[in-house]
């Protein structure tokens, strides 16, 4: 038993072919240039002659069309590989920012983004996107330079244990030992990250292993046995739920994150629709189903509507469609759903009762078993006061804001006025704060893989680099009208701005709306109400001023202070063939409602700060 | 929604405050399951042995270890060695959990992508512990009966110190140790649990005699 990934010598019994290669003794110097000579001419797929090439092949044989990343001493054969490549790559700043593109990639492609870093530095700069799509559940590829095999564990020059550092954060990440076998490696590690429920997944490169002649391309990539699950629930169980949802007197959908990676929202809404059963959505579920829509409540959770929140209080059949039931959205256990038997649909069998007892688990994939579901309900649940009720809830707790002449202008109405000026499959990426929850709240989402946020493990700064990959991914697709817009808080977008600077140099057509409040605003909003005010570290007026910044960088700023500036400079934005940021000032004060306190019952929502 | 202010300008979104609004009278507990009141679901733990069957790479071990600590699992004790099939191991846990507890390590496990099978190994299975005892030497004879009298063997006997193994279920172990500490023990190594199912049950889900590669069994239900 060998239990050590930083023993990767043992994944190499033959020893290493290349580790007495004189050409790059030191372990960081430049690729073998004698390597390529002789492949480049023909279809790469069908031949390779070294590792790097293998990997690139094995991309290219999976379909992979982007990758972002940045270049550095352990990863530069394969970056060498990837300059005969069909695979385009985008050079981000840094590396976490490549990690987050390839995230927001994956998320509007519906396919695994792929992000490259090197050894050391590099791969530990991706650890954030890495986590960020673990938490949300995004099919992600990495692929990290590792120093030469006879040098790891000897804590080299730029090693780090990539793959330990990585490892509670990876669907499975691999050291790929073998140059006979690396193609493989990386195509089965592109295929696991999209089958079941999704997650990213790594391979560890080591230089010389990249380096090392071999003719093995990669064969057809397949998923590792056991990981592609059936996508059919068990019938029975699927019977029992259904006489439970046709008897239900409150029933409530609740369509979370796996209905949009499972392409299920034509069912979901097909299933709602046909039984007339209202709907509310998880935070990462939002665009499942319209919110236009007269069945939708919207998301709800701790700054959810009231009407969705009052909804799951009061249902007693809530029918749970692909979410893990996180307590931004769950409040107390003890009060989430009180009345409610619990119908749970889920690819991943670990999140059955993991967090709300599921009464009804249904185990396979989230469009399969809805149509199984209709298939089995015989009669739709009686429902119609039910329905009234949750037109009356939304009618008594709209999703409203003032806008009073003696404040400072609404960060709300700079949502409501890009949601006005542009069409409904425009494509919203935030960072994390309340602008996230402003633009998650007053925008009105009509299609899945619109609104591309960091939900569970919300990382500041994801907006920016998320735009890129979102942006990247519409043009790949060939839907370069439609918009992308980043809404970003002032703390977020300092986290990540130098990612502007991809986009100039691609020239990518990106609005970046910063709602600048000059505060940290989520943490001041809760230092209001819950730290008497003391306002610890979440003043952020030393802003630098961002319109000027990104006339620096080669983008167009425009800086908006009122109400009567927004619409134009929103119109001169969008007509903007290129990146533009504008910095909107606007009311520092204003706080996110409603709000569930953490750990409370969704129900008890505070209407104003003074209810919290 | 609409942007028409309708309030006097404060932070405030218009509707009744929340003790103002019904609530229902039920609740959950804990583990998310609807509380009757009168039959209050209690869940107390206890020791389960799992046993899994994974492939023999590198990290494997480390990854099931991880898990177990990242998701605050208690685990009492693990052990790994090989199978009669090359390149697969077995990993048995001795652990103290809730039965949703328990639920949860085995969906979780079962998840790893080198864990081809895992469950719970049946109450009545086969479970034994090797311990290696050193004890003071003052006394030889008694010490000498004492291992006698728990099938043990003596590995090293010196002066001042003597060595002693001893092998069997936990019950056994533990009765054994409380003979010996009337000599006071120096020092003590203990492998942990293993465990095999009795009769023709397979030990991990779907275990089958010279099966490598076989797909990961999803252990849910």
């Amino acid at each position: 038993m060998s239990d050590s990934a930083a023993q990767p010598r043992e994944d190499d019994p033959e020893g290493t072919d290349t580790a007495s290669d004189p050409a790059d003794a030191d372990g960081t110097g430049a690729p073998d240039a004698t390597g390529d000579e002789t492949n480049t001419d023909g279809d790469p797929r069908g031949t390779v002659s070294t590792g790097a090439e293998a990997v690139v092949a094995a991309l290219e044989a999976a379909g992979a069309d982007t990758a972002f990343g940045v270049q550095g001493g352990a990863i530069m054969p394969v970056y060498d590989a990837l300059f005969d490549s069909s695979v385009d790559h985008v050079v981000m700043a840094h590396e976490q920012g490549a990690a987050h593109a390839a995230d927001a990639y994956g998320v509007v492609a519906g396919e695994p983004g792929v992000c490259l870093a090197t050894s050391g530095p590099g791969a530990t700069n991706l650890v954030t996107g890495i986590a960020d799509a673990d938490m949300d559940s995004d099919a992600m590829l990495a692929l990290t330079g590792q120093v030469p095999t006879e040098f790891v564990g000897n804590d080299a020059f730029q090693e780090t244990d990539t793959v330990g550092v990585t490892r509670p954060i990876t669907k499975h990440n691999y050291f790929a030992g073998e140059a006979d076998t690396v193609g493989d490696v990386v195509g089965e590690a592109f295929t696991l990250a999209d089958v079941g429920r999704p997650g990213p997944t790594l391979v560890d490169l080591p230089k010389d292993v990249t380096q090392a002649d071999t003719e093995s391309a990669p064969g057809p990539a397949t998923a590792p046995p056991g990981t592609d699950p059936d996508p059919n629930a068990e019938p029975d169980a699927v019977e029992t739920a259904a006489r439970a949802i046709e008897e239900a007197d409150r029933p409530l959908c609740l369509f979370g994150g796996g209905v949009i990676k499972g392409d299920a929202s034509d069912a979901a809404r097909a299933f709602a629709r046909t039984f007339e059963i209202p709907v509310t959505t998880t935070m990462p579920g939002i665009g499942s189903v319209p919110e236009g829509d007269d069945l939708c409540l919207s998301w709800a959770g701790m700054h959810g509507t009231g009407h969705a929140n009052m909804a799951i209080t009061h249902t007693d059949c809530l029918i749970a469609v692909g979410t893990r039931f996180d307590d931004r959205l769950t409040g107390g256990i003890d009060t989430f759903a009180p009345e409610a038997e619990v119908v749970h649909i889920d690819i991943d069998p670990a999140e059955i009762s993991k967090n709300v007892h599921a009464d009804y688990p249904l185990i396979g994939d989230a469009g399969t078993v809805l149509e199984q579901l209709t298939a089995a309900i015989r009669s739709p649940p009686d429902a119609d006061e039910w329905r009234e009720r949750c037109l009356e809830w939304q009618e008594t707790y709209p999703m409203t804001y003032a806008t009073p002449d003696d404040e400072p202008l609404k960060p709300q109405f700079v949502v409501e006025a890009f949601d006005e000026a542009t069409d409904d499959d425009t494509i919203v990426t935030t960072g994390v704060g309340q602008h996230q929850m402003w633009a998650s709240q007053f925008w009105t989402y009509s299609e899945p893989r619109t609104w591309v946020s960091s939900h569970g493990l919300g990382t500041m700064g994801y907006g920016v680099p998320a735009a890129i990959g979102a942006r990247v991914a519409a043009d790949t697709m060939g839907d370069p009208d439609r918009d992308v817009i980043c809404f970003d808080g002032d703390g977020s977008f300092l986290m990540t701005m130098q990612e502007l600077s991809v986009a100039v140099r691609e020239d990518l057509d990106i609005t970046f709306a910063v709602l600048n409040n000059e505060y940290i605003g989520m943490v001041r909003q809760w230092q209001d109400a819950f730290y008497e005010g003391r306002h610890m570290a979440s003043d952020y007026n030393w802003m630098p001023e961002f319109d000027k910044m990104a006339e620096a960088f080669g983008a167009l700023g425009i800086r908006v202070d009122g109400y009567d500036e927004v619409a134009p400079a929103v119109e001169e934005a969008l007509e903007y063939d290129g990146p533009a940021v504008i910095d909107f000032h606007v009311d520092p004060e204003e706080n996110v409602l409603p709000m569930v306190p953490s750990g409370g019952a969704n129900g008890q929502f505070a209407l104003s700060e003074d209810q919290l | 929604m609409s942007g028409e202010g309708t309030t006097d300008g404060t932070n405030e979104m218009p509707g009744p405050a929340p003790e103002e609004r019904p609530h229902p009278e039920g609740r959950r507990n804990l583990e998310g399951h609807r509380v009757d009141p009168a039959v209050e679901a209690q869940h107390d733990s206890r020791r389960a042995v799992l046993s899994a069957l994974v492939e023999d790479e590198p990290g494997v071990l480390a990854r099931v270890s991880g898990l177990v600590s990242r998701r605050q699992f208690n685990i009492e004790s693990l052990t790994v060695g090989p199978t009669t099939v090359e390149g697969h191991s077995r990993i048995t846990m001795v652990v103290e959990e809730t039965d949703p507890g328990i639920d949860q390590i085995e969906k979780q496990i079962a998840k790893l992508k080198p864990v081809i099978s895992v469950g719970e190994v049946s109450g009545n299975a086969v479970t034994s512990e090797l311990v290696l005892l050193k004890i003071h030497g003052a006394e030889p004879d008694k010490v000498h009966a004492v291992t006698e009298m728990y099938d043990g063997r003596t590995l090293d006997a010196g002066p001042e110190t003597i060595t002693v193994r001893l092998t069997g279920d936990e019950s056994k172990i533990d009765d054994a140790l409380d003979a010996f500490e009337q000599f006071g023990i120096i020092e003590i190594a203990r492998t942990g649990q293993t465990a095999l199912a009795r009769g023709n049950v397979p030990t991990a889900p779907g275990e089958k005699p010279g099966t490598a590669g076989e797909p990961t069994t999803p252990t849910s239900d």
